[in-house]
């Protein structure tokens, strides 16, 4: 039975960089994907692409490319990314000069864009799912507007040759899943195996939060080596059989548990697991240690995709300010108590206009609110103020009052700091499939 | 005695959506966290933090509970004021719920 391996070198945008170099030299696989587009991400990326035309990739993909792409090349493992972000052709295009500028030879590189649905969306009466109401009515405050893709655009670069993709926004677990589609010649409506090539590719999409990252808990839940964490591997057989493990040697642990902590990661109902290319069903899953590091899933199935894409959306929400302060020793909660009360007083007297206000005693409350039960008298706390305004400049007064409280505050306030942003929020919507037309532009090195 | 001891858990976010797996460590307290840790029990533990609707998924084959609670990130992990806007450690602090020792 033939089997690929395939390996997951980022879980997010900012993720480690040497863990994919590991994966690259040591790792015997066959594809490295690179899963970096957060909800937010792409929105930031379209604003970046508005100001230059050559930008909206992603920030890191230079540095990942550099890393990987030379070992990749000389080992025959073909990359797999989202990091084109907001401007796929320009990522592509930089890749391809970096090959160049490393002299690798021949490379073909596929840019896949046709994700980005922000004008159709602006026109149409498609509804938003969070307010009911039609995303035509924001038109003026929408950034972006980007469809959840699936994998046949890119199965259909792979079959063209490519080494490299290079995505927009296209569902997660997609990526893992196209080389699967590709390699076995699995039908795309084979719900069963679409629905465990998924599976794989949801238990790799967030890389090292199944090896043992986002998991340790000393004494409980142990692990060796994080700062020397291994990123995931997926061994799949053509029936879709399906073994995760990591590069031996490296930090971490692959276990039954970081499995099952892993496969729920994000998941609402376990039976239905919508991506643009099957509705999952992980309901029956199991999972089984065959040897350390390595664990067998079986029990995934699958049932038809739906008929629609998720979309993505991005808009302007305004400005958000924070201010911050700390207070320690004997006395310090009542001194940070007094510190809200007269930041809280401060903006009243001096006006600013704020839409929600937050206060939080960071050490105290700022997590969990009322849920834990009183903590003990703490040594030290952490004023945060914080508040949603309408412009700039407004914003800009909460983190002004919080800093004043130096010189006309409780004894001893230290280490103010203060920041104001422009908020870009997300909502989400389906849009119909037919009305997104994946692109698939080949550059070659 | 407390859910920490007997089961761990991951939350993950999507929009103002909060996830939490509870997985128990060994399978045969499987049953008895089941039967404890109700989606009301779940929601009277967040007050103040979730405000919407607390639905619950059984995967008995990982024993592990999957809690779905609805307007549980202050407007979204994209707009909120909250310090720990994904609800990450939402997780750790359903840990903290009491449950009753074994009879």
């Amino acid at each position: 039975m033939r089997t690929i391996r395939i390996g997951s070198g980022a879980g997010y945008s900012g993720d480690r960089i040497e863990p994919a170099v590991e994966l690259a030299e040591k790792g015997n696989i066959n594809y490295l994907v690179f899963e970096c587009l957060a909800e937010r991400t792409i929105a930031i990326a379209q604003n970046a692409k508005l100001n230059d035309p050559t930008k909206g990739y992603d920030p890191l993909l230079v540095e990942r490319f550099e890393s990987v792409l030379p070992i990749c090349k000389k080992n025959g493992i073909k990359i797999i990314t989202n990091m084109g972000a907001a401007n796929p052709q320009a990522g592509a295009a930089k890749v391809r000069e970096i090959a160049t500028r490393l002299g690798l030879g021949k490379l073909k590189i596929a840019a896949i864009s046709g994700d980005d649905v922000v004008e159709a969306l602006k026109v149409s009466d498609t509804k938003i799912l969070e307010t009911g109401a039609p995303a035509s009515n924001m038109a003026d405050v929408l950034i972006s507007a980007n469809a959840y893709v699936g994998a046949a655009p890119m199965v259909e670069a792979l079959a063209n040759g490519a080494d490299v993709i290079i995505t927009g926004r296209v569902a997660d677990p997609s990526m893992f899943l196209a080389p699967q589609i590709h390699e076995f010649g699995w039908s795309q409506d084979d719900w069963d195996k679409i629905g465990k090539g998924t599976a794989v590719g949801h238990l790799l999409e967030c890389g090292g939060q199944v090896t043992g990252g986002y998991y340790a808990e000393p004494g409980k839940k142990d692990v060796a080596d994080l700062a020397r964490l291994g990123f995931p591997i997926a061994e799949v057989s053509e029936d879709g059989a399906i073994v995760i493990t990591k590069v031996e040697g490296s930090g971490g642990k692959v276990t039954e548990h970081t499995c099952k902590e892993q496969i729920l990661y994000e998941v609402h109902d376990p039976k239905t697991y919508l991506t643009p290319d099957v509705t999952a069903d992980f309901s029956q899953i199991t999972f089984t240690e065959i040897a350390p590091n390595r664990i067998r899933v079986t029990g995934v199935t699958g049932r038809a995709r739906t008929k629609t894409f998720k979309v993505s959306v991005g808009y302007a929400d305004g400005y958000m300010g924070e201010g911050q302060i700390s207070y320690a020793g004997p006395g310090a909660l009542a001194r940070a108590q007094l510190a809200l009360d007269i930041v809280r007083e401060r903006l009243k007297i001096t006006g600013v206009k704020a839409s929600e206000l937050r206060f939080d005693l960071i050490g105290v409350n700022s997590i969990h609110a009322e849920v834990l039960a009183p903590a003990p008298e703490p040594t030290e706390v952490r004023v945060r103020v914080t508040g949603r305004c309408d412009s700039m400049k407004e914003a800009v007064r909460i983190g002004n009052e919080v800093e004043t409280l130096y010189t006309n505050g409780p004894a001893s306030g230290g280490g103010a700091t203060k920041s104001a942003k422009q908020v870009v929020a997300m909502l989400s919507a389906l849009f119909p499939r037919d009305k997104v037309i994946p692109v698939i532009e080949y550059l070659e090195a | 005695m407390k859910l920490f001891d007997i089961a761990h858990s991951r939350t993950g976010d999507k929009g103002n959506i909060s996830n939490i797996s509870v997985i128990v460590y060994d399978q045969k307290d499987y049953e008895r966290v089941r039967e404890y840790v109700t989606p009301e029990r779940v929601k009277a533990h967040f007050k103040g933090i979730v405000n919407g609707e607390v639905v619950r998924y059984e995967i008995p084959t990982l024993g592990a509970l999957n809690f779905v609670m609805q307007d549980a990130l202050g407007g979204g992990v994209t707009r909120s004021l909250a310090l720990d806007a994904h609800g990450k450690c939402l997780a750790s602090a359903l840990l903290a719920m009491d449950i009753p020792a074994k009879n």
